[in-house]
């Protein structure tokens, strides 16, 4: 078995208040392997984005990450200095944010801002760069790049932006590219587009993907395995396939429910009662237990950690054996 | 977290009736109580709010604490004149603890009385800025058009003239229009007048843009479509939402209008000498600097420093405070 | 009493994006409008949802705000139970009708006054409309609201920011309901929430239809949530309708080639591998839009006429390839 590309371990955020300190994203473990896309899905609140801004270290003060720790290669980068990290960002793990403008300066041409980048982590000349960063423009499928390199952010639509933050991302060959949330700003039919070219792009150059998204139809349709996260913990995480057609925490089994089908059409969907608790109150013991279906005395007192009932599928309910029976 | 975030769909169906609670003070309180934190969290701030609390409460009680009446003929004795402070006169058994300007009166005495008029015009001159420059600001923001177009460049046009320029200039046509015999009792209301005017126009400019901004929220088109006149619309949905800022720029106005009426009794068009403001102590006081009576310019002008200091002071944390922005 | 509720006719919207009259004067500018609403008629029955789907640009939420009189139309004509809505609402006839319909918003803390209580917020169309409601009645009439929808009477008293986005709905939902209208129109009502409350609130808005024999017109961009809500469905393109059916029959069978082209492009939830085209192109700039079939440029069976030639709705769609049969099935 190879080892895993990157490895999260026990990684804890802390958010100090007034009224005490916050955990948002509690006790997470999981592997990335090389060329892996790796979903992780969940509803506003439940610690996704926080758990990709922790691996990359942009977690913005005063939240803290507690405890754990993240491997890259089997080295740990939770705790390098700032500007070491800003070296591991972009040179090792691309990334890719909702909003374009985010990655994107408004002031500067997509040219300037690519060629920088590709120079700041490679060791190319100006016009190297130059031809690299057109090459990229080509690949996430920019019409006419060799001229449209030279317009500035403003003058591409949306989802243009979004290919060239793709780009962007690419550009100095990263292993692993954090996507969070790529699409949700973009309509269905360009939606569909975007993921197709990052997908595609990243299976060329083997780097993995960690995809951060609300919509289990994107995880559908791009994942190998997926996460999913409640009340900043994983509640399951699996192949893509098994998680969707046989899931085994009533969580997502619950948020599968409420999704409506495009193939059928029943009178009501199935809804989870009431919402995610706010981070201030997290139930004690398992954090869905007020509005799980299955919910047994046991929920109320323990919290349930990550066991893996069936090889390869681990969740976090006592409506499994604690043993794993391989 | 609410209770009601458990409670799953409703059965369709009739339930018995219940009204909701009315309103608790308790709730009022405890949505304050994040302002309440950031104040305690700056001692800056702290110290700024006490030290305008002295000085209004001060200015108020003036006629209770002060220890003389520097407006009654009979208690003055030119004689106590030039007295300095923290000392008796040589002349009467009167003690100043600021000493005694050139006609006598205690300097403590003329200030308490002199920010009694300053904080009475700041206030006034502020009051009718705000609601001049809100009530225009409103109709400029929800109507737009020619109206917004006409009130705003007024309001450019005003601006573009230093405040003190308006003021002299409203004031020198109220000097011309008013009877000469109604001139010393009208004054400080021209005196309000002139600084006000002065002052409406980034109160109109502050509200017309959270008013545009707010005009186009969804909770006025709910009102719109249940034909709300627009003018309730503005008074009740639009202007409580629109206060935040103008209670900061309104806190900041005030400094300036204190200032600036001190500013013009300086120059010697304000109020009438009969009732003293800290500018025109500060006018009475600059003539004896350079022969050594320092103690009449300086304590009027430490007061004056310190009530604009300690207004903006707040008036910079109210912003921060009420900035979801930066909290 | 079937029958259309209400009766859009060939409405047409266009705004006003020039510059300012200095900058056009200057740089020699014309004034330049934007058609967002584009010659778009359909009819919407008692008691039904009609839903219009389509992406950014396509108009849908212009057309809501027209309904409920937010816009004024440039053309055409709005029927509502067969009196004209666009002329321009005055008088006690107005206060009448607009009493009939109501309207639910996609962000439901900007449809909430921040500044007001849920009691005031939910009470407001009752001292509208039935200014003689006596208090006590009026706060009775609230609480009731308040567990209609799910909440209960003692959440009257907080304000919005402390409710979740799912409880804000129920608010909006409730202060909709509260003067006792005939018809809805629910302009992206879920968007903006999360999948398990949208599960929710779509579920209560079905319970309320069926309870009080709503109408709504139901405005949206996720075509699975369009199917689960509707009756009819119309979808827009550019602002103009290009197909109109019923979800049943839309879902089945889609005809135009953009409706094909959007149920494609929606993620295969179910995993089932069914086969899909590549969605091509992106959505045009609505300020110059290609001329004839503004679709054009991105269908695969296009034409010089549907290059040159705007194509009418017939028989619910508006496609020249359909006329002509050249649709593959």
């Amino acid at each position: 078995m190879t080892e895993p590309l990157l490895s999260v371990r026990g990684l804890t955020v802390e958010f100090p208040t007034r009224h005490g300190i916050l955990t948002a994203v509690e006790d997470i473990d999981l592997d990335i392997m090389p060329g892996e896309v790796l979903g992780m899905v969940g509803e506003s609140g439940a610690g996704k984005s926080m758990t990709g801004n922790a691996i990359i270290g942009l977690i913005e003060p005063p939240g803290r990450i507690a405890r754990g720790e993240v491997l890259l290669k089997g080295q740990r980068i939770d705790n390098l200095p700032p500007d070491e990290m800003r070296a591991i960002r972009g040179r090792r793990i691309g990334m890719i944010f909702q909003d374009p403008l985010t990655s994107l300066n408004p002031l500067y041409r997509i040219s300037d801002q690519l060629v920088e980048t590709i120079r700041t982590h490679l060791p190319l000349s100006r016009d190297a760069a130059l031809k690299r960063a057109i090459g990229l423009l080509d690949d996430v499928g920019i019409p006419d790049a060799a001229r449209r390199i030279d317009d500035y952010p403003h003058q591409f639509s949306g989802g243009m932006r979004q290919r060239v933050v793709i780009a962007l991302a690419l550009c100095a060959e990263p292993d692993l590219v954090i996507a969070d949330e790529p699409t949700t700003a973009l309509d269905v039919s360009v939606q569909a587009q975007i993921i197709e070219v990052m997908k595609q792009l990243c299976a060329e150059r083997g780097a993995a993907i960690l995809l951060v998204t609300h919509d289990m139809g994107v995880i559908a349709e791009t994942a190998d395995r997926v996460a999913v996260m409640y009340a900043g913990r994983i509640a399951e995480i699996g192949p893509v396939r098994d998680v969707i057609k046989h899931a085994m925490h009533p969580y997502t089994a619950g948020l599968m429910g409420a999704i409506p089908r495009l193939g059928e059409n029943l009178d009501r969907l199935s809804q989870i009662p009431g919402a995610m608790p706010r981070l201030s109150a997290i139930p004690q013991g398992c954090a869905f237990n007020p509005r799980c279906p299955r919910v047994m005395d046991r929920c109320r007192v323990d919290r349930p950690g990550l066991l893996e009932p069936v090889p390869g599928r681990r969740v976090a309910c006592w409506l499994y054996p604690e043993e794993a029976q391989a | 977290m609410s209770s009601q975030d458990m409670t799953p769909a409703p059965a369709p169906g009739t339930p018995a009736p219940v009204a909701p609670p009315r309103p608790t003070g308790r709730l009022r309180r405890m949505l304050d109580s994040d302002i309440f934190y950031s104040w305690k969290r700056s001692p800056v701030t702290v110290i700024a709010t006490f030290t305008a609390l002295f000085l209004i409460l001060m200015a108020l009680m003036a006629p209770l604490i002060a220890p003389h009446d520097p407006f009654n003929p009979a208690s003055l004795n030119l004689m106590d004149g030039f007295t300095p402070p923290a000392s008796a006169s040589a002349f009467s058994d009167n003690w100043f603890l600021m000493g005694a300007d050139n006609q006598g009166r205690d300097v403590l005495s003329t200030i308490m009385y002199g920010s009694r008029v300053s904080l009475f015009v700041g206030f006034m001159a502020t009051l009718f800025a705000v609601v001049m420059g809100m009530g225009l600001g409103l109709a400029a923001g929800y109507n737009g058009g020619m109206i917004d177009a006409v009130i705003m460049r007024v309001a450019d046009i005003q601006l573009s003239f230093p405040a003190i320029l308006i003021a002299l200039l409203i004031f020198g046509v109220a000097r011309g229009v008013i009877p000469a015999n109604q001139q010393e009792s009208m004054a400080i209301w021209v005196l309000i007048l002139a600084i006000g005017l002065s002052n409406w126009a980034q109160f109109a400019r502050t509200v017309r843009g959270a008013t545009m901004v707010e005009r186009e929220k969804d909770y006025v088109a709910a009102a719109r479509i249940m034909g709300v006149h627009p003018v309730l619309i503005l008074l009740r949905h639009i202007l409580p939402n629109v206060l935040g800022p103008v209670l900061v720029i309104g806190t900041i106005g005030l400094a300036l209008a204190i200032i600036e009426e001190a500013t013009l009794s300086f120059l010697g068009v304000g109020v009438p000498p009969t009732q003293p403001s800290l500018g025109t102590l500060i006018r009475i006081g600059q003539q004896y600097l350079f022969s050594g009576e320092w103690w009449i310019l300086f304590f009027p002008a430490m007061t004056l420093i310190l009530l604009a200091l300690s207004v903006n002071l707040l008036g910079d944390w109210l912003r921060d405070a009420l900035n979801p922005k930066l909290r | 009493m079937s029958g259309p509720l209400l009766d859009v006719r060939n409405l047409s919207r266009r705004f006003d994006v020039s510059k300012p009259w200095l900058n056009r004067k200057i740089e020699g500018l014309e004034r330049l409008y934007v058609k967002a609403v584009d010659d778009v008629s359909f009819t919407v029955n008692r008691g039904e949802t009609f839903a219009l789907v389509g992406e950014s640009g396509s108009g849908k939420s212009t057309i809501a705000r027209l309904i409920v009189g937010l816009l004024k139309p440039t053309a055409g004509e709005i029927f509502f139970d067969g009196q004209s809505l666009a002329k321009g609402l005055n008088g006690a006839e107005a206060r009448r009708l607009r009493r009939r319909f109501q309207m639910i918003f996609q962000d439901p803390l900007a449809s909430l006054n921040p500044r007001w209580r849920v009691t005031d917020i939910i009470a407001e169309p009752l001292r509208v409309f039935e200014g003689g409601m006596a208090d006590r009645e009026r706060r009775l009439r609230v609480g009731e609201l308040l567990t209609l929808v799910g909440l209960s009477p003692e959440d009257g008293v907080k304000f919005p920011h402390q409710f979740s986005g799912g409880q804000r709905q129920r608010i909006a939902i409730a202060r909709a309901l509260a003067a006792r209208p005939e018809f809805i129109v629910c302009d992206e009502p879920t968007s903006a929430l999360d999948v398990s409350v949208q599960a929710q609130i779509l579920n209560l808005m079905k319970d309320l239809q069926r309870e009080f024999g709503l109408t709504y017109v139901f405005i949206s961009h996720n075509l699975q949530v369009v199917r689960h809500m509707s009756d009819q469905i119309g979808v827009l393109y550019l602002g103009r309708l290009a197909e109109v059916n019923s979800a049943a029959g839309l879902f089945a069978a889609p005809r135009h080639p953009y409706t094909r082209m959007l149920l494609d492009a929606v993620p295969d939830i179910e995993m089932t591998g069914r086969g899909r085209r590549k969605v091509e192109g992106e959505i045009p700039s609505p300020l110059s839009p290609p001329p004839g079939c503004t679709f054009h440029p991105r269908c695969p069976l296009a034409n010089d006429r549907c290059r040159r030639e705007v194509p009418h709705l017939r028989a619910g769609v508006a496609c020249h390839a359909v006329e002509e049969g050249r649709v593959p099935a």
